[in-house]
């Protein structure tokens, strides 16, 4: 009895909605709590930080690349900010030393 | 001395506010579009491959495109994949989407304190739909509050490379020379990075923070029995760990959410 794959879909698209409305929704007053402030604070520079590091090394064909592409975006984001500039150079520095290695 | 103090944040608060109210929605739309176009272009490249792996699944190029079209959602997807693939009931599919996505629990949680509080309540359903990493980072970038406006422009440009990228993956699957693939994949990162290595330059603190995340990570990845948690579930361990730590270490004492970010 296998579940019908189209239905499947549905709940799956239901089911992330929800996860992502509901705190949006409920959570309408401003938090006071000082915890959960400070919480909330540091929450997108620990998740982003930690989705990036080390995926990012094993995201392109072998380490060397992945290597070159983390040390372009950490150097062009010191130095630019630039959310385009960090996203190409990263882009090009592994295309380039894919090329090399 | 911390009246005063108080009073003067008050009183900042509200001229910011006055000063937000005569940017129109529209000014927010078009700013955001301007953020959502690298992103576009990243999930172009990653919904490509997700594409492919869709087919492989055995969906059809237009439930591939739906399926991106409604859940928006690199990781849940690919969880998505296998829980099709195996034949796993309704609920098993809804559990795993609820624990492969609870980050954006934690995400919609944080962009809840930072929309500007004068927006009509309707926005936060409409909202909802674009919480993905990358949009909620920038979004969260944005000096002072958010306008909604600003996460529907970003959403308008980066959801369509999302589905584009898929529905091209299952159309024309393996086309790309695996060296542009291979290439492409890492601009995600790569805009993280943008979003997290200037505040942290700026502030000790958070570079502590950053540092700190990516080294647990990488432990998390190579110890032995924690190396078996799913990726999903690591980010949420992680986070709750790591700034739950910092929460209690170094309270931020007032509106502190001047994470500049030059767009």
């Amino acid at each position: 009895m296998r579940p019908d794959g189209n239905l499947g879909l549905l709940v799956m698209a239901a089911t992330i909605y929800l996860v992502r409305a509901l705190p949006l929704v409920l959570l309408r007053k401003e938090i006071r709590n000082p915890f959960i402030r400070s919480f909330l604070y540091y929450v997108p520079y620990v998740s982003l930080s930690v989705m990036t590091f080390p995926a990012i090394l094993s995201a392109t064909a072998s380490l060397w690349s992945g290597l070159a592409g983390f040390a372009a975006a950490f150097v062009i984001a010191w130095a630019d900010g630039n959310l385009f500039r960090v996203s190409i150079g990263a882009c090009l520095a592994v295309f380039l030393a894919e090329l090399i290695v | 001395m911390e009246n005063d103090d108080l009073m003067a944040k008050q009183s900042e608060e509200r001229t910011i506010l006055m000063e937000e109210k005569k940017n129109s929605g529209r000014t927010w739309f078009f700013r955001g579009m301007k953020a959502g176009i690298p992103i576009g272009m990243g999930y172009f490249a990653v919904a490509f491959t997700l594409g492919i792996a869709a087919r492989k699944t055995g969906l059809n190029v237009l439930q591939s495109g739906f399926m991106s079209a409604t859940m928006l959602a690199s990781a849940g997807q690919f969880a998505g994949f296998g829980a099709l693939a195996s034949g796993a009931g309704y609920l098993e599919m809804a559990v795993t989407q609820i624990v492969v996505n609870l980050r954006y629990l934690l995400m919609s949680s944080a962009l809840s304190q930072k929309v500007m509080r004068d927006q009509p309540f309707f926005h936060r359903f409409l909202m909802a739909y674009g919480v993905t990493d990358e949009i909620f980072a920038v979004s969260m970038g944005v000096e002072g509050k958010l306008h909604p406006c600003y996460m529907y422009g970003t959403t308008a440009t980066a959801a369509p490379g999302w589905v584009l990228g898929t529905v091209m993956g299952a159309l024309l699957g393996m086309i790309l020379p695996a060296r542009v693939m291979s290439a492409m994949s890492v601009a995600l990162y790569g805009m993280f990075l943008a979003i997290v290595i200037p505040p942290a330059k700026k502030s000790r603190l958070l570079a502590g923070v950053v540092i700190v995340s990516m080294a647990m990570s990488a432990l998390f990845t190579k110890l032995p029995v924690l190396n078996q948690v799913s990726s999903g579930f690591q980010i949420i361990i992680l986070t709750i760990l790591v700034a739950g730590a910092a929460a209690v270490l170094f309270p931020v004492k007032e509106e502190k959410e001047e994470t500049k970010n030059a767009p």
